[in-house]
């Protein structure tokens, strides 16, 4: 009987203690990981860069402004249901941000930010004219989003053939989601301006496994180049299918969620020589892994136990932990207190200004664009790199500079789509 | 002419990927024939298979991150590496041992219940075996290499182009999945019609209650027929694994082997490749004629249409076994 208590108690302490709030005096920023389901390979690299750089401020220099930061941890599997579940259970906890990591469950959670007045940041992920500060209060989606990553991808192509992609026929693979479908769009838009047919190839993301037909099919029309929005599953089967089907792997470009070490390695030697755009640096050749190995990973606090550090999804996790980093700071600066609420980060997220010399002083010189936000613009410069899969080194090399969008094209259409949107759900613009 | 050529390609693959349904709806069927139970963990028992398969491959350390969380060892890998062969037999032997587990945790205490309740009992063996290949060798992708080949056959491509002007696109691996499910599909028809054991299995299937008078275990065909449909999973894993990688999407490969399921009837070994050729022709021709025109990405619901357009006709599936009650 002795023993069944002891038991009981123990059971009680760990469950308290893992279902305990975070302390009353520090700011809470949850981690809407998934490290279970079929995306779990994508999602658990992400939460775990996510969680060091803020083990990483609270070790080395007490949180921010002296205020540590609890990142409590939700799993979505990448569901949107469970990560609205998420974000209602986590409510309670006042968090300072939130950052759903998923297009669908962004979507979902963009009404119930903006009416509970927290910042919602979703950078190169969830709805692209949330960009537009005068309609999207609570949303930030810098340093890019998927319009941006289309357009860069066509400047880049029109930059190997010498700017002139007039009669080139280029695929479009996507996942048939809301979030394969972002592009869509903008490349209706570009194959106008630059006289490029454009052949849009959905892949169901039930039958993301099997692309026999869409693969098939790109034999058969062999566009000059292909375009990759897939997630999870849907990347390493095309990339494979593209090795299968001898398709030139150097033509494909994928946006920045279909450029992983997750999305190459199955398909091996295969996939040498495929592209993909990114907003970030990845590796450790970074001065900020000098303080992260002191004072994170030799201390054994890396998150569960480091096995992805480096790798691109982390150093995405990293990356949207130090932007998030920033702007609880900026807030503390202009709020003048340390001890910030969710609508002080927000007026932080608005202004933003991570110099290239900021990204010094945080030793990450040259890992990404400087990021500047305004009232108006919530998304940045909206510049990402090609990098390209070295097989044998097993690395992605970066092949270009930052590239800025066709801000021409973009930025018409984001108003147009944000003002709708205003017009449909009664937004007065902001920002006069 | 063009046209032609294109859907006569298209109808092969189809038929190549069906064949790949078929070995995912084979393990369902083996466990429906022998207790009546709707199998949900198939697919994660294929995702599980092939897990331990590049784990004991690779020597990869099982439970690697817990046994680091808990003692602070750094142990991920064994230092050696087990060849294929050798990798996959005792992959077969781990699938035995959790059929035994299966049997003992699980399916001894619900002898005599509603098939309901062992349907929900493999919901949740579903979840749990996910949770523990997740343990066990972690979430990252996997790469699978078992000796067999990938990729386009130039020999296909060579003749189809001198006799049609049109080089066929095939895949060597499907070539293969073709042979392995051929000698599978042989092996579990001979194993049933010709040995003792399969004649005892298919008792159990006509009536448990009846097997059970004449002396027949209902625990060991049990553990016999777990450790069939683990060792089909694992056949399945290994195919769809060398496709497109080892993670944990590759447990969904079971949502395309239902409409194999509903059409070829959840009783017949045949039946499973039967309907996963139809299923795979039918979505493949569907998405070249019809996709087009609705946008594509069809084949993921069309494959559904296609079974209940069967349904309608023969509700037992193609090759299930007719339901007559009396009353």
């Amino acid at each position: 009987m002795k023993k069944r208590n002891i038991r009981l108690f123990a059971a009680f302490a760990t469950a308290t203690a893992l279902a305990a709030p975070a302390a009353l005096a520090d700011l809470v920023v949850p981690n809407f990981s998934y490290r279970t389901g079929p995306y779990a390979a994508n999602g658990a690299p992400y939460a775990d860069g996510f969680n060091d750089y803020f083990t990483l401020l609270n070790e080395r220099d007490g949180g921010v402004g002296g205020q540590k930061i609890a990142v409590p941890e939700c799993e979505t599997s990448y569901n949107t249901e469970k990560g609205v579940e998420c974000y209602e259970s986590l409510k309670g906890q006042n968090p300072v941000v939130i950052a759903p990591v998923s297009t669908g469950i962004a979507y979902q959670l963009i009404p119930k930010v903006s009416a509970d007045k927290i910042p919602m940041y979703t950078p190169g992920f969830g709805r692209t004219s949330a960009q537009d500060g005068r309609v999207f209060e609570w949303v930030f989606n810098a340093p890019t989003n998927y319009w941006d990553g289309a357009s860069i991808a066509i400047k880049y192509l029109l930059d190997e053939h010498g700017g002139d992609l007039n009669g080139k026929n280029i695929a479009l693979l996507y996942h048939n989601s809301a979030f394969g479908k972002e592009p869509i769009r903008t490349l209706q838009e570009l194959s106008k301006k630059h006289g490029f047919k454009l052949t849009e190839i959905p892949v169901d993301p039930g039958s993301s496994q099997e692309q026999k037909s869409q693969w098939l099919q790109i034999r058969r029309e062999k566009p000059d180049h292909v375009i990759l929005y897939g997630w999870g599953v849907m990347n390493p089967a095309a990339i494979q299918e593209a090795a299968n089907t001898r398709y030139p792997l150097d033509q494909m470009i994928g946006i920045w969620w279909s450029g992983t070490e997750v999305d190459v390695m199955a398909a091996g030697a295969g996939a040498n020589g495929y592209k993909a755009m990114a907003f970030h640096g990845s590796g450790r050749d970074y001065p900020l892994y000098d303080d992260l190995k002191t004072h994170v990973f030799d201390k054994g606090l890396a998150s569960q136990g480091g096995p992805h550090i480096g790798t691109v999804l982390y150093s995405r996790g990293m990356h949207s932990a130090m932007v998030t980093a920033e702007a609880i700071r900026k807030a503390q600066e202009l709020a003048g207190t340390d001890a910030v609420t969710a609508a002080q980060v927000r007026d932080g997220f608005e202004a933003l200004d991570i110099s290239d010399e900021r990204l010094a002083e945080l030793g990450l010189s040259g890992f990404s664009p400087a990021i500047k936000t305004s009232c108006e613009d919530h998304g940045g410069s909206g510049m990402a790199l090609v990098q390209q899969w070295d097989a044998s080194a097993k690395t992605w090399n970066p092949i270009t500079d930052f590239y800025e969008p066709d801000n021409d094209v973009v930025d018409a259409l984001i108003r147009a789509d944000s003002e709708a949107f205003a017009k449909e759900n009664n937004i007065t613009l902001r920002c006069d | 002419m063009d046209q032609l050529l294109y859907a006569s390609e298209v109808v092969v693959n189809g038929l190549m990927t069906g064949v790949m349904y078929a070995l995912v709806a084979l393990g369902f069927v083996l466990i429906y024939k022998a207790s009546g139970v709707f199998n949900y963990a198939q697919g994660v028992l294929a995702l599980f298979a092939a897990l331990t398969l590049i784990g004991i491959q690779q020597g990869q350390v099982p439970f690697a991150h817990l046994i680091s969380a808990v003692t602070g060892m750094h142990l991920d890998s064994f230092g050696w590496t087990v060849p294929s062969l050798l990798a996959i037999l005792l992959t077969a032997l781990v699938m035995v041992g959790l059929a035994i587990l299966i049997e003992a945790l699980v399916l001894k205490h619900l002898v005599g219940q509603e098939p309901i309740i062992l349907f929900m009992a493999t919901i949740g063996l579903a979840y749990f075996l996910e949770g523990l290949g997740d343990l066990m060798w972690g979430a990252s992708v996997k790469s699978l290499d078992v000796g067999l080949p990938q990729g386009l056959s130039e020999t296909v491509e060579t003749m189809t182009d001198s006799l049609f002007g049109y080089g066929f696109f095939i895949d060597r691996l499907d070539i293969w999945a073709t042979v392995i499910a051929a000698v599978l599909v042989a092996s579990l028809v001979a194993f049933s019609q010709y040995t003792k054991q399969g004649r005892a299995m298919r008792a159990v299937a006509d009536d448990h209650q009846a097997a059970l008078s004449v002396g027949i275990s209902l625990r060991f065909i049990w553990v016999m027929v777990w450790s069939i449909a683990g060792f089909v999973a694992l056949v399945a894993g290994i195919m769809w694994g060398t496709k497109s990688g080892v993670q944990f999407s590759l447990s969904l490969i079971a949502l395309k082997a239902l409409p194999v399921l509903m059409l070829g009837g959840f009783t017949s070994i045949p039946g499973a490749i039967v309907g996963g050729l139809i299923i795979g022709v039918g979505e493949k021709l569907f998405e070249f004629y019809i996709g087009p025109m609705v946008g594509g990405a069809t084949e993921n619901w069309f494959a559904y249409v296609l079974a209940l357009l069967f349904l309608v006709f023969r509700p037992q599936g193609l090759f299930g076994e007719r339901i007559i009650e009396r009353v």
